[in-house]
């Protein structure tokens, strides 16, 4: 039982850092229905930016994570305007592969940079933040996870609900054509959705860099995961990013466990195939999808 | 004989077989067959080992990007699973030649063949998914090929990776560089011939069909299920047929080269060479691998020269750095790729002095 109450946190703790990488995904995906073969390499520019700070800079924890999601932020921006803007209207293949180029052109400067040795952040966090309880234990960093995590959904949720960029945002998600003819600008809107995006990936990224150290090998990987993720969520549903990462992340802990260890990083992609042909559009994911 | 056909001062096409020909006129006959013959004659002798052997890997390649094209580039569907695909291709032709002793002409169709219906049963998702979703699907598909080919161990002696029997073509040994130069690059232009043909036929019609509206192919009465899978088992077979050539003459493998980034380098040659045009696979293939070993050539360079290897800076990741780029300047700038550049150059001198 014990065994079993350790893999069962251990999966939801590592689930939901992959739905906390994944919320970058979907927010791309929902307003410019881009899919981002290069969100792992965004995941471990967010958690280079902090170490870039944290370490070189020497600043202080929280004025280095706020530069690096302005880093992050920037970032974005830059992507969408120089590289994706002129894919407006292209052919699907074009995007995908443009972000297939992108992954691997950002994974070579940071090689170049920072190697592919792992890094780690010095520790930072509280031991207070630590839960007891019986045989389960969570570490600080699990903890300060959650609350990020939380706090990120709400406030993001918030933005999407009330503020008027988060409404313009949601409008070019459901009807791009439409939200032109009422005026709202498409194109900044694009360019707000990278940049949060970015932002939200970079996030993601340093968590995982406390949590198991910063090497882009690793985040790449898990730029990876984010797709079974994301389809068994629903493609559009940040919510259902952070579920179905919960329920992959149980998935893994639980074969790795009781299974296989091999089988373990497999047995999200057999899932994805399942869903995909059992119910294409995931979970929470609007039923649009089109069949032939 | 008949009259020479050279080129035209416009478009005066009259029929549709006009407009279907493979040559428009007599000069991209004459120029091919020169092609060819210096290809088979003067290539092999002028060229050192190494480049022999950089030629032989361009061939390879461009048989496995054909048949990606004719996937992508024809019937719309990207597959992202296509080096998983050459996997198979590469294992089925080492397995049926060391365990079961099959004559090695017959290992590269068979290997084809296995690896035709591998793909077509990874297709299956194409008849309910389309774009992006079929695309994750096909992710799925190169993660799972990969997970069996390391871990089913009996049939594929896992990590430790399969060595195969010298091969014997009839009677008399193939071994070196320039025997498989002459096997290569036979099968390269028969299976372009291929492809070439099978664009102009109702199934490569079918498949141009599907790729530009689905939903009016359907219309019209094409059974698209079927052709998607098709067109996948197709695309697998050439995928196959170049694993198998790889296995063999490479002599060993493992599963280390056929993971994602291979397939990832299988759609950059189809993008850069040209979506829907057999030529711009061979033309894909070859920038794709020339660009691989100039990138090898001069990190190595960089590396051993004094300056950069005092400077302890690790080249190595440039090469990364510039495959994406390159990648990216195409799509940017040339989306159709090497062929629309040579088509451009080509009518450029067509119509010189006039080329408005």
């Amino acid at each position: 039982m014990d065994f079993f109450i350790q893999l069962l946190v251990g999966g939801i703790s590592v689930g939901f850092l992959y739905g906390l990488s994944a919320m970058g995904f979907v927010m791309i995906f929902k307003s410019s229905s881009v899919l981002n073969f290069a969100h792992g390499e965004l995941l471990a520019i967010g958690a280079y930016f902090f170490l870039a700070f944290i370490v070189w800079a020497k600043l202080p924890f929280l004025l280095a994570f706020l530069f690096a999601l302005l880093g992050c932020f920037l970032l974005g921006i830059l992507i969408e305007r120089i590289f994706l803007r002129p894919l407006i209207g292209e052919p699907l293949i074009f995007v995908i592969m443009l972000t297939v180029g992108l992954a691997a052109m950002f994974k070579g400067i940071i090689l170049f940079t920072w190697g592919g040795n792992l890094h780690t952040y010095p520790s930072f966090l509280p031991e207070a933040l630590s839960v007891n309880w019986g045989v389960v234990r969570i570490p600080p960093v699990y903890s300060a996870t959650l609350a990020i995590g939380v706090l990120f959904l709400l406030l993001f949720g918030l933005f999407f609900k009330f503020s008027s960029q988060g409404i313009y945002m949601r409008s070019v998600a459901d009807n791009q054509r439409a939200a032109l003819s009422l005026g709202v600008h498409v194109k900044r809107v694009f360019a707000l959705s990278w940049a949060i995006a970015a932002l939200v990936a970079g996030m993601s990224g340093m968590v995982l860099g406390i949590i198991n150290g910063v090497n882009v090998h690793d985040l790449s990987a898990i730029g990876l995961k984010v797709f079974p993720v994301v389809i068994l969520g629903g493609l559009d549903s940040i919510g259902g990013a952070i579920i179905g990462g919960i329920i992959i992340g149980l998935l893994e802990t639980f074969t790795g466990g009781y299974l296989s260890p091999s089988l373990r990083d497999v047995v999200p992609y057999i899932i994805l195939v399942l869903i995909l042909l059992l119910k294409p559009y995931g979970l929470f994911g609007l039923k649009e999808i089109e069949r032939v | 004989m008949r009259k020479l056909r050279l080129h035209p001062c416009g478009n005066f096409r009259e029929f549709y077989t006009q407009e279907l020909t493979v040559f428009s006129t007599d000069f991209g006959r004459l120029w091919s067959a020169v092609g060819l013959m210096i290809l088979f004659t003067a290539v092999p002798w002028l060229a050192s080992p190494y480049m022999l052997y950089v030629i032989n890997m361009v061939g390879i390649a461009a048989i496995a990007a054909m048949g990606l094209n004719i996937l992508i580039g024809f019937t719309g569907q990207i597959s992202l699973g296509h080096g998983a695909f050459l996997g198979v291709g590469a294992y089925a032709a080492a397995i049926l030649a060391s365990r079961f002793h099959i004559p090695f002409f017959a290992t590269i169709p068979l290997a084809g063949l296995i690896t035709a219906m591998v793909g077509m049963v990874f297709g299956i998702p194409s008849g309910r998914l389309k774009g992006l979703y079929l695309t994750i699907a096909t992710l799925a598909g190169q993660f799972i090929i990969e997970y069996l080919l390391i871990h089913w161990e009996t049939l594929t002696k896992g990590t430790a990776g399969i060595t195969l029997p010298p091969t014997m073509l009839l009677t008399f040994s193939l071994q070196g560089d320039l025997g498989f130069y002459y096997l290569i690059f036979i099968t390269l232009i028969g299976m372009g011939w291929i492809a070439i043909n099978l664009t102009r036929t109702r199934y490569g019609r079918a498949f141009i069909a599907i790729r530009d509206n689905d939903r009016a192919a359907e219309g019209m009465g094409i059974p698209i299920f079927r052709y998607k899978l098709l067109s996948f088992g197709i695309s697998s077979f050439y995928a196959g047929c170049a694993g198998a050539l790889w296995a063999s003459y490479m002599g060993s493998i493992t599963v280390e080269p056929f993971n994602l980034a291979l397939s990832v380098e299988y759609i950059a040659m189809v993008i850069i060479g040209g979506l829907g045009s057999i030529a711009g696979s061979i033309y894909g293939a070859i920038f794709i691998t020339l660009l691989n070993e100039a990138l090898r050539f001069m990190t190595g360079l960089l590396m051993n020269s004094g300056m950069v290897a005092a400077s302890g800076l690790n080249m190595a990741p440039l090469r990364e750095f510039v495959f994406g780029l390159a990648i990216v300047m195409f799509i940017l700038v040339e989306p159709r790729g090497l062929a629309e550049l040579w088509r451009i150059i080509r009518s450029s001198f067509r119509l010189w002095p006039f080329s408005y």
